[in-house]
This record gives C-alpha cells, structure tokens and sequence, in this order.
C-alpha cells in the first residue's frame, strides 16, 4: 500500500516540476536526451577501479538542480530507494575480490575499490535519468522520441501507459484497502484468491480500455496522438550540447581532480 | 532482474539496445498489418494494469512472505507476442525515467531480458504448445508454469551474460550463475502461479478475451523459423560482442583469468594471483591512476608510507593529490551549485 502512493507521489512530484519554467526546462526536449544519453555513456565507460576521475561528472546533477530549481531532497529520496538494489550486487565485490593493493604497507581490498566505483557510477546514472525526466515531462519527450523517428505505435503506447498508470493505481489500492479490512495483518494476497483478485481487477482494466477507446473516438482519434507543438533546435540549445559534451569529453580524458590536487599540494610544498 | 547503468560497459549497453531496437521494429512491422487503431488504448492500459499490478504483493504459500508479478508472460499472453513486448518495452522505459530502474543505457538489456524470452520464446514454444490442442484450466496452469519458469531462468542467465561482460564487477561466472539461477526458479514459480491464477480467471469470466487477443495476433501463424532467425541473430550478437570485447580490451580478459584462477584454492592461487596483479598493474592504460584515489584507506596508507617510506614518493603526492583534488572538486561543485541558487532567489526578490 505505502509503495504504491509513493510510486503514484513520485510520478506526479516529477510531473508538476516538469511544468516548471526555467532556463534547463526550456532546452530542447531533443537536447536534454541526447545530452543525457551522452553523459550516461561517458560515466558508464570508466575503468572498475577509477574513482577520482569519476568526481568531476558531479558537477552535470548539480548545475541542472540549481538552475532548474529542482528541489534536492525529494530527488535525493527517490534515489536513495535505488541504491540498495545496486549496493545488494555492489557489495559481492569486496567478497570476491580478496586480492590486496598493498599501498604504502597497508593492504586494501581491491573490491571495495571497485564497489566505490559502482556505487558512485551508480548514485549519477539514476539521478542524471530522473532529472532528464523532472526537466522535461513525458510528453516533451515523447516529441523528442517521434523525432528520433522512433515508430508512433510505440511512443503513443508509452504516453497512454503512462496516463493510466495513476488511473490503474489508484483502483488496485481501492481494491487492497477493501481486501486488507477483511483480512486484517495479512502479509499479501492469499494464494487462493490470487487469480480472481488480479483477474477482476484486468477485466476492471479491459471494460476500462474499451471506455478510454470510445471517448478518444469521440474526440477525434484516428491513430495520431498530438503532443504540442516543438520549436525548432535554437542557437541556444546547440550551444547547451556542444558545452557540455565539451566538459564530458576533456573530463573523460583529462583525471582533473589529481590535476587540482597536484597544483595544490605543489603550491604548499 | 532490472540491470543498472552502473553495472554494465557502453559497449554492451549498445550492443543491447540495438538488439532490442531490432526485435521492437520487427514487433512494429507485425503490428501495423494486423493491427486497428483500438488495439493501442488497450495496450496502453495492458501496459498501466502490468505495472499497477507489479504493486500488489502475493503471499507466498508456507514461507510468510510475500512477492510480486513481473508481467512479461501475462503480456505475451494476453496480447500476444508483438504486442507484448511493446508494451514490456514502454513499463520499463517509465520505471527508468521515473524511478530510476534500471537505466537509460541499461534499457536494451532489461527490454530484451524481460521481454524477449517471454515473449518471443517461451510464449510460442512453450505456451503454446501446451494450449494448442484446447484450452483447459490445467493446460493453462501448466503452460504458464513452464514458460514462466523458462523465461525467468534465461532472463537471469543472460543478465549474468551482460554484467559480466561489461566487466564491472568481481562476481566469478560459476558463483554469479549459482546465485542467480536459484533465486530466479523460486521467482519464477511464483510468477507462473501468478499467471496461471490470472489467466485461467479471465478465461473462465470473460474467454472472449482470451480467444480475441489469440485470434486478433494470428497467433497460429507464428513461424518457428522467423522466432529461429531472431534468435540466431542474438546469439550472433552475442558472440560477437563477447569476441570482440576479449580481443579488444585485454583487461577483461587478463581480469577473468584471474578470477577463474584466484576463486580455485588457497595456496596455488595466491602465487597466480600475484603474479596477475603484477602483470595488471604493468599493463593497465593509466598505471599512475590505478588505485590511487580510495578515500579512508588512503589516508591511513599516506600516513604509513610517510612512517615507513617504502612507498615510491611520486606514487604517494599522486595519491595525495588525488585525494585533496577529489575533495576540492566535490567541494567546488557544491559551492558553484550554492552560488546559483543564492544568485538566482536574489533576481527572485528584486522581481517580485
């Protein structure tokens, strides 16, 4: 039950910022994808036991939340749900990988190096896909996706999921209140009711998809699903690309952290 | 069973999504000859009941606990192939953005998990097959149980597949199977029950349903051949990928030598592991930053070195330099993020 009004509060915390107006939510839908996409691979293709390199990938998150006024904390919760997921496979490694990096006379297991690496990478993948879609809503990303000629039936099949997903949610929980008052600190649906219990609420679901059918009709449906209109690709919006596919890439390349670090410590010395 | 961005490498994230890009456009093209324009809204709705209905736990029969459906075969089911795997594809694509579920780079890999085995090979060659004759509470029960338990079981071999080439962990390959495959077989009963119960449900109340989602997708036509030729192409990816991949990066291939060696025994790997790491250490691309940058440790270990002064010194104010630069970066990032916020109320105020 809690779960299921967190998901369906979560989508819609994403849904009102999404609405917001700032200068990030004004970059093209097309651009924030694909800057997204490129940041996403550029994270995603350090080596397993880089960590230092990793850090200056930080600053991508953090100039989006400042500047699209995306409130941290919430995000920062949806992620920290995440983790444990990542940290269940993360932390096998230490248990693997015995083998010590003897530094300086202290032994340290290779796998806690590497569990770092996963769980850093980890922590800016999840937040660089939820801030793509708290910038940008579902249905400014579905035109991006129609102009990445991705097929119709598959964006306009994602946009109608999407809508009825609070629909669905919200008539599963009726249905789990109204089982839980009959069955009082039950763990689950009993396995005897498992069929009519989901199978009602499909037929629900059906009768339900039939209705959406008809009032689309009505209102004009033939196949096509109009998103709004997309300005065209601006100045501004290529620049936004070009600048930080520029950061990515002399980041990727460059290790800047031992960079500062060297400058700094050989000042003081 | 959804894999992360973190775990896997572009390469096999690419890999991947192209794969999955192909199976949806051949599912597309399928679509657009038998297909009107009323079956979308009820995929739509498919796709929202699925992940509305991933919410609901079930109790697990004697344990106490309870867990939920995955949906791919209930998809495949009731919607028939094509359209089931569309329908998998977008759930997914939301729980990536919305929640972070597996990830953007990570979305071919779990489309294909998830999705391609469900319905693309234990949907017509499983399912099928049990129900082909006619369909009958038990044939539904067991047709359901199989496949589900199939699918489930390839799914998870082949996340094995895809963490493990992508390099990121240390997980060995036999122990990975091990935890993998059980834990899936336990889900995938549950997941079959699950099925079974829905599916016999809706055709014992409404078979129309069923009969109707059977006939609109042609289902008696699905050709062995086509679902062969898919998967050849997949396993030919597969392999490629896997080729190309030791070839091209020695570093996976050093890294799983050493890992089938160091996992055997005590005192002979210990010796073979030495050596290895030796090896790795002299043959990595960017040797200067290799292991330089863990936080605590590091400290202690900058701390000793400096005691005992066995650590080479340029390796050590490497190593410091990482750490104090890591540190300042951290700390700038957070500092340039501050000043914008401070900046930008402030336009706020003077606005308002």
């Amino acid at each position: 039950m809690a779960n299921m009004i967190n998901s369906l509060s979560n989508m819609r915390l994403l849904d009102d910022l999404a609405r917001k107006e700032t200068f990030i939510h004004r970059i093209h839908p097309l651009i924030k994808l694909l800057t997204t996409v490129a940041y996403l691979t550029v994270v995603v293709s350090f080596e397993r036991y880089e960590i230092s390199g990793l850090l200056p990938f930080i600053f991508y998150p953090i100039l989006i939340f400042a500047f699209s006024e995306i409130p941290v904390a919430p995000i920062l919760k949806m992620i920290l749900l995440i983790e444990p997921l990542i940290i269940g496979i993360g932390i096998l490694n230490p248990l693997f990988d015995h083998s010590k990096v003897v530094l300086g006379g202290i032994a340290v297991s290779r796998g806690w190096i590497t569990f770092l690496s996963i769980f850093i990478k980890c922590s800016l993948t999840v937040t660089a896909s939820i801030l793509l879609i708290a910038t940008t809503g579902m249905d400014r990303l579905a035109a991006a996706l129609r102009m990445l000629k991705i097929p119709k039936i598959f964006v306009l099949q994602l946009l109608l999921t999407y809508r009825y997903i609070s629909v669905l949610i919200e008539e599963v929980s009726r249905m789990m209140r109204a089982y839980s008052l009959r069955a009082p600190g039950q763990k689950g649906i009993k396995w005897s009711v498992w069929g009519s219990f989901a199978g009602q609420i499909l037929l629900r679901t059906f009768e339900r998809a039939e209705r959406v059918y008809q009032a689309m009709s009505l209102r004009g449906f033939t196949g096509e699903y109009h998103t709004g209109d997309i300005s065209k690709l601006s100045f501004k919006d290529l620049t936004y690309f070009a600048a930080w596919c520029l950061f990515f890439v002399i980041a990727r390349i460059y290790n800047i952290p031992v960079w500062i670090g060297s400058l700094f410590t050989g000042v003081i010395r | 069973m959804h894999m992360a961005d973190a775990l896997i490498s572009p390469v096999v994230g690419g890999t991947m999504l192209a794969a999955t890009a192909g199976v949806a456009a051949y599912s597309i093209k399928k679509l657009q000859n038998e297909m009107d324009e009323k079956k979308i809204p009820l995929m739509g709705v498919m796709g929202a009941f699925v992940f509305a209905a991933q919410m609901i736990n079930f109790s697990i029969p004697g344990t106490g606990s309870s867990g939920h459906l995955g949906g791919g075969m209930l998809l495949a089911i009731l919607l028939g192939p094509y359209a089931g795997f569309l329908t998998m594809a977008s759930i997914l694509l939301i729980q990536a953005l919305f929640f972070g579920d597996g990830g953007l780079l990570a979305y071919g890999c779990n489309v294909f998990n998830l999705g391609f085995y469900t319905c693309f090979i234990a949907y017509p060659l499983i399912y099928k097959w049990f129900t082909r004759k006619e369909v009958t509470s038990k044939r539904i029960f067991v047709g359901s149980m199989a496949s589900a338990l199939v699918a489930l079981q390839l799914g998870a071999f082949s996340v094995v597949l895809e963490t493990l080439l992508s390099g990121k962990t240390e997980l060995p390959f036999g122990k990975f199977v091990l935890l993998m495959q059980p834990i899936h077989l336990a889900i995938g009963v549950v997941e079959g029950l699950v099925t079974a119960a829905i599916v016999t449900f809706v055709w014992r109340a409404r078979p129309e349903v069923l009969e109707k989602a059977a006939n609109g997708e042609a289902l008696g036509n699905i050709s062995m051949k086509k679902v062969l030729t898919v998967l050849s192409i997949a396993v030919v990816a597969v392999g490629g990928l896997f080729s190309w991949f030791a070839s091209a990066n020695p570093d996976g291939l050093e890294w799983s030598i050493e890992k089938t060696a160091g996992t055997t025994e005590l005192k002979a790997s210990d010796g073979i592991h030495k050596v290895l790491s030796e090896i790795q250490s002299k043959t990595a691309l960017l040797p200067d930053y290799n292991f330089k940058t863990n936080e605590s440790e590091n400290n202690k270990e900058e701390t000793a070195s400096q005691a005992e002064n066995v650590w080479p010194a340029v390796n050590a104010g490497t190593s410091v330099s990482g750490i104090v630069g890591g540190a300042l970066t951290l700390a700038l990032a957070v500092f340039t993020g501050w000043i914008i916020i401070v900046i930008k109320r402030k336009k706020k105020k003077i606005t308002a």
